[in-house]
Parts: structure tokens; C-alpha cells; sequence
């Protein structure tokens, strides 16, 4: 029994509800057996461990032993012929691995402001932890239940969410809460929870080009192959198509010079790592049009001349690969992917999948290639870029996954067909995740340009205080903002969609991303280690009542600071949501600043330590 | 066969480069110091400190990671980047557990001297106090990760100059920290010997050669009569009379 079993899907039910709004539900069912194999990596069918990726070494150790110890470390080490260091690097960098055993039951609730735990003002980590008597981040000590909180799992318009040995459980509320932890505490194996339970809702509520399109696997490879490479490229070229994935980069030249660069071998990756809290189109994507996806790549194998792929898949996202490797298997027995492609004789081409192990900073690509090549996921200096010196130092493309899909439509139609849409600088369409506070959160896909009031209009949001577009790293607006648009040239956004509403708590959505960062910071460099550290402690402070009119002082200073002297993207980006909000809605801090003086601390609390180390905890021990 | 030489422009003095050169490398080739901690001629760049930031236009670059290129216009002594460099030290500062009064290393310690050079009288930003192990295993060589600022000196020395491999980083964010590469992860377990660069390295207090902190008294140490300017030119023109 295997990760790859076929025919999980059962597709579409189409629903046309007036003409402006049209949904296509589909539901992602859940096979017991997979779960089965995710909670018993023993009946993993394993392959020979030298060709296994790292990282899929120490999940498979990880599901086994419940955590990975040192023995397990060296054991890797030896049969990697890796340094133990590295080993050890790897594990400590990954959320999702860990040197303590976790609980048979290992849940990590979403601290997403949209699939978070906090939800109508109830704590439904806090809820389950007390109902289970266990302390978050801390294994029970029968060993049966561990619990803790993880960054966006991307089931930010499927309600509170939380992950069970990997696997998505939405649309948690105090009910299905209290089921839980009865289900775990009559130790009731994941394969009889209730089904229902694991469906992921895809709603598609608007269409544009590349979901309203039809995409028969192969298509677009057999006319690649009628018109040649250079045909194929200009094609691309053409279309003006730019990454999705938020740099925006023109994907026409991003192959152009992969193909021009030399190397001992070229490779295409798909950035499958959607990361970014608030953004999950992708994870609808892979589900509804992994063919094109993977077509996609195979286009640009074919223009580059690479002979491997991956995708790297967020591990949020495991429990999509049966569904993708069933798909490359077909894919495979259709002749579109191999030794000679469509019976080409010098088309060779195939497509590996690596899982990530909750790691944000894997998202930007040069972190994405460590980590392919077994390593913690640290932005490498650049240039060179990865389109010269990429996986394994040779020429890379990387590219989004909704950037593979649209190529893969845009060479079966070709470029014009693109280009017609948008706007002058952002070609074609863009497909946002939309979640917060609307009625009518999902998938939606819009020509490039679309103002942000229209699609707040569409998602049913009123009384919106604030909107982040582009999630936490990108930008916080207000309704004075809300006639910009979503594009290149005005608001960039690689698809998150926040919406917040005015009875939200702005100082505490700042908090919440400030504490993201801080935690995703890959700790490379000090302004970003130490930095968003900082910002976070100086938000906490603030939201505590200790801050002063100071202490916004410091954190422009400090913000400024990350902008400007981190070593890549995640530091550049950590401190946005916190100028605009400074900017945009300064009364988040300053109606919680204090006039007069007040300890920057609290010097009770402080003493904490002192009278744990002491035993003490009478009123002597406490101030006042 | 004589070397082409282009220039790039630091705060308006004009300084040739040969190809591959940073702007680090051409800068102390020419005796203009950047403040690094990261930095140490031979070892490959790293670009962790980021002291060592400069100005290109709008740009800002880390100067010993960037490639020179002919024509670059650099702003690089200007008080806008001193005070980030500033804040920059300070958070190496808060990070750890640099009480320098009650360190060995003091006097000879280049976070230390930073602070000198930039001017700074006070910690700024709120401790830390992390939980950072001490690894007293090796009898001949302390490490106390309380004092380690991760500019990964001793990684790069090990594996490039001792090749020995004897040191990693782990850990994300925060809770980056040194790790050893040995059976149990203890220092005493490695190869690792008083005479390697790696243990020689260490910019600040968390690698020490141990029964000698005291042979030079406090007052004649190193950054008692030398600023980290003149010793960062020094240190380069050492290693180019080594080569």
C-alpha cells in the first residue's frame, strides 16, 4: 500500500447560480487506507534509501519513531554519506520534525487570522488542550496526544483548520472540538473518524481565462512539438506572462536564459510551496489542474532542455500526493512524460515530487533549492540566480505553479490569446484566494487590474476596515485604497486576499503576522533574526499596555532597518503590515500607548523564574 | 602579463578591482575600510553579518557578498549606514550574553571593538537571555554558545582552511545555535585541535582556547591600542603577504 493509489477523486458537481457568480464545488474524499499509510509509514512501500530524498528519509523516520533521534541522525548520516551536522542542520530547520517524540495523535492547529484557532472569539486550541489535558507544544505523558500550533496550512476558506498526522480537518468549532478529543481519547484510529471531516471544499466563484479554459493532457505538448522550441518560446515570450508567484518576473526570458546557459544539465522546478498565510489557490490548482501544471513543466523541459523536474510541495500539502502522483503515473502512460516524449527520439523528461516539512522561507526559490538539495532552506546570495546556478549549481527555472498552468494554456492557445487581458504591464489573469471576513470566501479569477472594492463586492465583504493583499509580506490597505488594483504597476499579489472586517482588532492581526515572521525568519542574518524578534516583542508590549509614544519610534526604525539591510525577501517584506498600519491606521497603536511613565516590563512576572528555581510562590515571592 | 584594472567609487575616492573581486576585497585592497564581523580574507563570503552593508543609489547591498562592477557609485562612512551598522551590533549584543566585564575575550573581542568603533554607549534593545548550552567536553577548548554570533567564521574556517568539517549551524530564527559534528555532539568527540583557524577564529567570546585568558592583562589587549579598523586593513594585508 502506497502513497500512489489511484481514482481518489470524485469529481465535480457544476452549480450556475445567475450569471455572475458561478461555483464548482468539488470534493477531495478521503480513502481510509491513505490514512492508514500516513499514520503507518511502515506499509510506505520505501524505496531504495540512496535514491530517496533527505527530506523523505526523516518524515518516513519521523512517522515511525514519532520523532527523529540522534541514533536515527547518524543512521541517515551513514546511509547519505552525509556529515551527522548536516543531518542535524536539516532536522532542527523543518517545523515538522522533531527531536522530541510527539503524541500518536500529533495535531497542529492553523494560527492563521483566516484558518486560525481563534475563531468568534473562542481559543479552540486552548479548548481541546484543556479537554485533553495537555499543554500546547508539549507531548501528554502516555504518549498519546501532542498538540501545537504551526503558520497558515492554507485552508483559510475552509474555517478554523488543523492538521492530524498531516492530514487537513476544517471547519472546526467547539462541537467538532469536543468530538476530537473524545475520538483520541477512545484512541479511535484516523481511518473511522468521520469522513466529512477531511473534506477540503474547492469554490470556484469567478472564472477568467484559465479556469473557464478546457485542458486536454498533452495538447498543448503536441503542438509544442509541431512548432519546435524557438516557436514555442516565442510563443511564451509573446504572451508577456510574468510569475505568479509574486516577483513577477517575465517567464518568457526566465526560460530563455535557462536555455541559453550552459551546464552539464538544466532542470525545471515547480514552486509548489504556497506559504504565503491567506493564499491556498494553489492548493485548489493542484487538485483541479495538475495536468496543465505538469504540462507546464514539461513545455519548459522542452524549451530548455532539461531532463528532471520536481515539484516541491509544501508539507502542508501532503495529502495532495496521491492524487499528483497519480496523475504523473497516467501522465506517464500516456508517453507524456519519459524517454521520448510523444515519441519524440530526443525528448527525454520526468518529474519528481519533494515534500517540504514546514519551512515558509522555502517558498522564495534559492531557500526552495537547498532544501531540494537535502539542506536547510536558506536564501543563497544571489547572483548568480538559479536561471544560471540553481539545483546542483546548474541553469533552473522556477516557477509558480499557477505561472506552469497558465503557460501550459497559453502555448495551447497562444500568445495574443493572453496578452488581450490585463492590463498594460500584468498580461492575463490573476487567481486570488479570498478568505476573512466575507461571505463568500474561495477561488476567485480576475483579468489583471481588477480594483479591490469589485472583488470585495463579489465576495459579499461589508463594513471591511481592511484589506491585506499579497498576505503578510505584501500590503495592508484601508477604504481610501480600496479603487486600487490588483496588478503589477498598483498592488502585487501573488493571490492572497485578506479581508478584514471593522470588528477586528488591527493591533492584534499586526501581532499575529509579527509573530509569523519572527518564527518563519531563517536566522541567517542578524536584522532579520534579531529584528523580527524585536518587532514582535515591541507589538506584544504594546498590545500588554506598556508601550509609549518611544516605542513607535523604534519600530519604524526597526522596520526601516529590516527593508534595508536583511539578506533576502522574507526580512525585505517582515515589517510591511507594520508601516502600513502605522501609516494607513495609526490609532491600532496609539490608542493603546501609555501618557505616563510605566515599567517596560512586568516586574512580578519576571521574578517568575526565581521562584520556580526557589519553590516558592507565597506573597513574600511576589511584589505587592 | 599586466591586470586590467576597472574602478568603482567609495564614498567619491575612486578604487580599481579585478575581475571576481567584491566590493570588500577591492575596498581593503586599497586600505578603505567596510566594518565587517563575518568577513576574513580567504574564507569564502558569507553575508550573515550584514555590518558590512553599503549604498548603491536606492540599493543597499552587503559589500562582501557583491561582486564589484565597473562604474558602481558606493556610499559607505555615511552616518545613515553607521547608525544601522549601530543597530546592528547592538542586536548581536541583546541576542546573546555579552557581559564583557565578565568575559576572557574582552579587549580582544571584535564585537567589543565594533562597539567602540560605532559609538555604542548602551545596549538599546531589551536582552534576550536565551538558553544557549556551554560545551566544556574539550580539555584543551571551550565553547559557550551565550557569547556565539553566528557569523559562521569557525564553520567555514573548519571545513575550508582545517578541513575538518567540525562545526554547523542549526536551528531557525532565534534558535539558530553551533552545532558540533561528532558522535555525541560534544566538542571533546571532534577532531578539532587548539592550533586549527577554527578554534583560533572566533570573533567574539564563544570559542576559547582555554588556561590562557588572562596572559595578557586587560589594558594591553588588542582593542586597548587598536581600533577593529586598523586591525580589519591589517588582517587583509596579512593574508595577502600569506598568498
Amino acid at each position: 500500500m502506497g502513497f500512489s493509489s489511484p481514482g481518489l477523486l470524485r469529481h465535480c458537481l457544476f452549480k450556475v447560480t445567475g450569471h455572475r457568480l458561478r461555483f464548482c464545488y468539488c470534493y477531495f474524499d478521503f480513502n481510509p487506507a491513505i490514512l492508514v499509510s500516513m499514520m503507518n509509514p511502515c506499509l510506505h512501500n520505501r524505496s531504495d534509501p540512496t535514491h530517496e530524498h533527505l527530506l523523505h528519509r526523516l518524515y518516513a523516520l519521523q512517522q515511525q519513531f514519532l520523532h527523529i533521534s540522534p541514533e536515527s541522525m547518524h543512521q541517515v548520516a551513514t546511509e547519505f554519506n552525509l556529515p551527522v551536522s548536516q543531518v542535524a542542520s536539516v532536522v532542527a530547520f523543518y517545523s515538522f520534525f522533531h527531536t522530541q517524540p510527539c503524541g500518536r495523535f500529533h495535531i497542529l492547529f492553523s494560527n492563521c487570522t483566516s484558518c486560525g484557532y481563534l475563531e468568534d472569539g473562542q481559543n479552540l486550541m486552548q479548548m481541546l488542550c484543556q479537554q485533553l489535558q495537555i499543554t500546547p507544544g508539549k507531548t501528554r505523558k502516555d504518549g498519546l496526544v501532542s498538540i501545537d500550533e504551526t503558520s497558515c496550512i492554507g485552508m483559510c476558506d475552509q474555517g478554523a483548520s488543523l492538521l492530524i498526522n498531516g492530514v487537513p480537518v476544517t471547519r472546526l468549532n467547539p462541537d467538532k472540538i469536543a468530538q476530537i478529543a473524545h475520538l483520541i481519547t477512545a484512541e479511535t484510529a484516523l481511518a473511522y473518524w468521520p469522513k466529512a471531516w477531511f473534506t477540503v471544499n474547492d469554490v470556484v466563484h469567478k472564472r477568467n481565462l484559465l479556469l473557464s479554459a478546457h485542458f486536454l493532457a498533452g495538447s498543448a505538448l503536441q503542438k509544442a512539438l509541431i512548432h519546435g522550441t524557438d516557436e514555442t518560446l516565442a510563443t511564451v515570450m509573446q504572451s508577456d506572462l510574468c510569475g505568479r508567484g509574486g516577483a513577477g518576473f517575465n517567464t518568457g526570458e526566465k526560460w530563455q536564459l535557462c536555455r541559453e546557459a550552459s551546464g552539464n544539465a538544466h532542470y525545471v522546478v515547480c514552486n509548489a510551496d504556497e506559504g504565503e498565510p491567506g493564499t491556498f489557490k494553489d492548493r485548489f490548482l493542484l487538485r483541479s489542474q495538475a495536468d496543465a501544471m505538469f504540462e507546464g513543466m514539461t513545455l519548459c523541459a522542452f524549451v530548455t532542455g532539461a531532463e528532471k523536474g520536481f515539484v516541491y510541495l509544501r508539507g502542508e500539502y501532503r495529502y495532495l500526493l496521491p492524487h499528483l502522483h497519480s496523475v504523473l503515473n497516467q501522465r506517464r502512460q500516456q508517453g507524456l512524460l519519459g524517454q521520448h516524449i510523444l515519441g519524440h527520439a530526443t525528448f527525454n523528461f520526468d518529474i519528481e515530487i519533494v515534500v517540504g516539512a514546514g519551512a515558509y522561507i522555502c517558498g522564495e526559490e534559492s531557500a526552495l533549492i537547498e532544501s531540494l538539495e537535502g539542506k536547510p532552506g536558506i536564501p543563497r546570495i544571489r547572483p548568480p540566480f538559479p536561471v544560471t546556478h540553481g539545483y546542483l549549481g546548474q541553469p533552473t527555472v522556477i516557477n509558480n505553479v499557477e505561472t506552469l498552468i497558465a503557460a501550459a494554456h497559453i502555448i495551447l492557445q497562444d500568445g495574443a490569446w493572453f496578452r488581450a487581458i490585463g492590463t498594460e504591464k500584468s498580461a492575463g489573469s490573476k487567481i486570488l484566494s479570498v478568505s476573512g471576513d466575507c461571505r463568500l470566501p474561495g477561488i476567485y479569477e480576475y483579468p489583471f487590474g481588477v480594483s479591490i472594492q469589485q472583488v470585495l463586492d463579489d465576495c459579499g465583504a461589508q463594513n471591511v476596515q481592511a484589506v491585506q493583499i499579497g498576505g503578510p509580506s505584501g500590503t495592508l490597505v484601508g477604504r481610501t485604497d480600496f479603487n486600487c488594483r490588483t496588478c503589477f504597476e498598483d498592488l502585487s499579489t501573488a493571490g492572497s486576499f485578506l479581508v478584514f472586517g471593522q470588528q477586528r482588532n488591527l493591533l492584534a492581526i499586526n501581532r499575529n503576522f509579527a509573530r509569523f515572521f519572527a518564527h518563519e525568519s531563517c536566522g541567517f542574518c542578524t536584522p532579520c533574526r534579531v529584528g523580527t524578534q524585536l518587532l514582535k516583542n515591541n507589538l506584544d508590549k504594546i498590545a500588554d499596555g506598556r508601550g509609549t509614544s518611544q516605542d513607535l519610534v523604534e519600530i519604524k526604525q526597526l522596520s526601516h532597518l529590516l527593508q534595508r539591510h536583511s539578506h533576502c525577501g522574507l526580512g525585505h517584506t517582515a515589517a510591511n503590515h507594520i508601516l502600513d498600519s502605522l501609516q494607513r491606521f495609526p490609532q491600532t497603536f496609539e490608542a493603546n500607548l501609555k501618557q505616563h511613565f510605566t515599567a517596560s516590563f512586568d516586574l512580578d512576572k519576571a521574578l517568575e523564574n526565581a521562584r520556580q528555581i526557589t519553590q516558592r510562590n507565597d506573597a513574600a515571592a511576589h511584589l505587592d | 602579463m599586466q591586470t586590467i584594472h576597472d574602478t568603482i567609487i567609495i564614498d567619491g575616492q575612486e578604487i580599481p578591482f579585478t575581475k571576481g573581486q567584491t566590493i570588500m576585497d577591492a575596498a581593503l585592497a586599497a586600505r578603505v575600510y567596510i566594518p565587517h564581523l563575518c568577513h576574513y580574507p580567504g574564507l569564502t563570503p558569507s553575508g550573515n553579518c550584514r555590518l558590512c552593508t553599503v549604498d548603491i543609489g536606492s540599493k543597499s547591498v552587503a559589500a562582501c557578498i557583491t561582486p564589484a562592477a565597473a562604474g558602481q557609485e558606493i556610499s559607505n562612512n555615511t552616518s545613515a549606514l553607521n547608525d544601522a551598522r549601530k543597530s546592528i551590533t547592538q542586536m548581536l549584543f541583546v541576542e546573546g550574553d555579552h557581559i564583557c566585564p565578565s568575559c576572557e575575550k574582552t579587549g580582544n573581542c571584535k564585537l567589543q571593538a565594533m562597539g567602540y568603533y560605532l559609538g555604542v554607549l548602551e545596549d538599546h534593545f531589551p536582552y534576550f537571555y536565551q538558553h544557549r548550552e556551554v560545551d566544556a567536553s574539550h580539555a584543551r577548548i571551550l565553547l559557550d554558545r551565550g557569547r556565539c554570533i553566528l557569523c559562521d567564521l569557525c564553520v567555514r574556517a573548519s571545513r575550508e582552511v582545517d578541513k575538518k568539517n567540525v562545526f554547523a549551524i542549526a536551528g531557525r530564527g532565534t534558535e539558530a545555535h553551533l552545532i558540533v559534528n561528532s558522535s555525541t555532539g560534544k566538542l571533546a568527540d571532534s577532531n578539532i585541535e587548539p592550533g586549527d583557524l577554527a578554534a583560533n577564529i572566533c570573533p567574539v567570546g564563544a570559542i576559547l582556547i582555554k588556561e590562557q585568558g588572562y596572559q595578557v592583562p586587560i589594558g594591553q589587549r588588542i582593542y586597548d591600542q587598536h581600533t577593529i579598523q586598523e586591525t580589519g586593513l591589517q588582517e587583509n594585508s596579512v593574508k595577502k603577504n600569506d598568498d
